[in-house]
């Protein structure tokens, strides 16, 4: 049996997909699809059906679907509301499988799931019922739900985080939530560090170690070791503590990227214009900067949070896409890189499947 | 029957899409959408808010007239367009 690489990307304008054989070296591009709306997230479940969330002015939020590797598409939204007297659905921000459910986050922030492969949605509205949901504010996105960490064996269990609200956990199906913020750093509210309120920007585990969580904040990259009760800050060692996306190795949980970006006033993009993904091969101890094969001058790009995958072939590949539509890709756990797509849109997610044909 | 004009970028949304124009046995406007939603399962999302209420940059023209109260009666053999808002980037 053959298998080739797909790299799912989500941007501004459409879904595309990037493939190669498994020696990773020439790359084809097929797209755009989902009808040049913008898309933030693109995924292909285990059984190989391929969800796109977005959002587009005119006709809203809706979860594009695709049965057959993406000839043909379906979309529905049907259930993705909070009523005439809520606020009103702007996009689709992510797309989480577990088991056989599908889960999205949607901005303003909520939680929503299917049980029939995204044809029809259900609020899950306890999130929503938390005391602290009329204090959420929105970060610089907006107010989205933009992770989605389900547990590996525990259907009952589950992480999300919200910009700017901070990590929620519920081990009862999404009835009751509790906020799961303690030692991240909030500095952009005055006084003590609150409940919530935090910038998450991505939120992680690796299914091997599931009470190991990873987030970077827009204050700094954390770990947790007991499923987000604690974190502890691994920011020292890296140009800066802000950034957007974060990767976990798909075989080694010790082993986790992230893309320090200049801080929130400092223009949010690749430190001095030199694009490099830092590693760390002790959980955040210590980190080594990766840059070859990346520019290293007046590269002043911007990696969105949803925008760096990891494929599981051995030796694991690395992708990342920038704001002005370039996809990175290393066949190396990040020791080298190649360009291997361009004039994209500019690019908001980033996912890869290993697909056996 | 009512004709409706449909936008590209609406009939291109499914699998098996409408035509551009399409008669409809519809006598108010919330009608002509419940009868496309029926035909093509989701058209009333992608056309509407909770409410329902026509989405904000969806305008819908009776016989050249704007119109976007969803319970104005349409009389037999108006024509019905709908067009998506300038706005763009």
């Amino acid at each position: 049996m053959s298998q080739r690489v797909q790299v799912l990307v989500g941007t501004k304008k459409g879904a595309f997909i990037i493939e190669s054989d498994t020696a990773r070296r020439t790359w084809t591009t097929r797209g755009p699809f989902c009808d040049l709306w913008p898309i933030h997230h693109f995924i292909r479940t285990s059984d190989g059906t391929l969800f796109a969330g977005g959002g587009n002015p005119w006709y809203g939020a809706t979860v594009f679907r695709s049965a057959d590797d993406g000839s043909t598409w379906t979309q529905s939204s049907r259930g993705i509301d909070y009523g005439a007297d809520g606020p009103k659905m702007r996009s689709i921000w992510h797309v989480a499988q577990t088991n056989g459910t599908l889960y999205v986050g949607a901005e303003p922030a909520g939680l929503f799931r299917s049980d029939d492969s995204g044809q029809t949605w259900l609020h899950v509205a306890g999130l929503r019922e938390h005391p602290s949901q009329p204090e959420w504010e929105p970060g610089a996105g907006g107010l989205i739900l933009h992770s989605i960490v389900p547990h590996p064996t525990d259907a009952e269990r589950l992480w999300i985080a919200i910009s700017a609200a901070g990590t929620f956990e519920t081990t009862d199906g999404g009835q009751t939530w509790a906020t799961r913020n303690k030692g991240v750093r909030a500095d952009f509210i005055p006084g003590p560090t609150p409940e919530f309120g935090h910038c998450v920007h991505k939120l992680k585990l690796n299914p091997a170690e599931p009470d190991t969580l990873y987030q970077q904040n827009h204050c700094g990259v954390y770990r947790s070791d007991d499923g987000g009760r604690e974190w502890v800050d691994l920011s020292p060692g890296l140009p800066s503590e802000f950034g957007f996306p974060l990767q976990i190795h798909p075989h080694d949980p010790s082993t986790i990227y992230v893309i320090p970006h200049a801080g929130p006033e400092d223009g949010r993009q690749m430190v001095e214009g030199h694009a490099q993904v830092f590693r760390s091969r002790d959980r955040g101890e210590s980190w080594q900067p990766l840059d070859k094969g990346l520019p290293h001058q007046n590269a002043y790009l911007t990696v969105l949070r949803e925008a760096m995958a990891a494929d599981s072939l051995d030796r694991a590949g690395i992708y990342f896409g920038t704001s002005a539509g370039h996809l990175f890709a290393s066949s190396d756990e990040g020791d080298s890189w190649q360009m291997i797509a361009d004039y994209l849109p500019s690019i908001w997610s980033v996912e890869v499947a290993v697909v056996d044909d | 029957m009512v004709t409706v004009h449909l936008p590209r970028s609406l009939v291109t949304l499914f699998a098996d899409p409408p035509p551009r124009r399409v008669e409809i046995d519809a006598s108010t406007l919330g009608d002509m959408i419940a009868a496309l939603d029926q035909r093509w399962p989701g058209m009333h999302e992608r056309l509407c808010d909770p409410g329902p209420r026509l989405r904000e940059h969806i305008n819908v023209f009776v016989d050249g007239e704007r119109e976007r109260d969803l319970g104005a009666a349409l009389a037999a053999g108006v024509t019905v367009h709908v067009i998506p808002a300038v706005a763009g980037g």
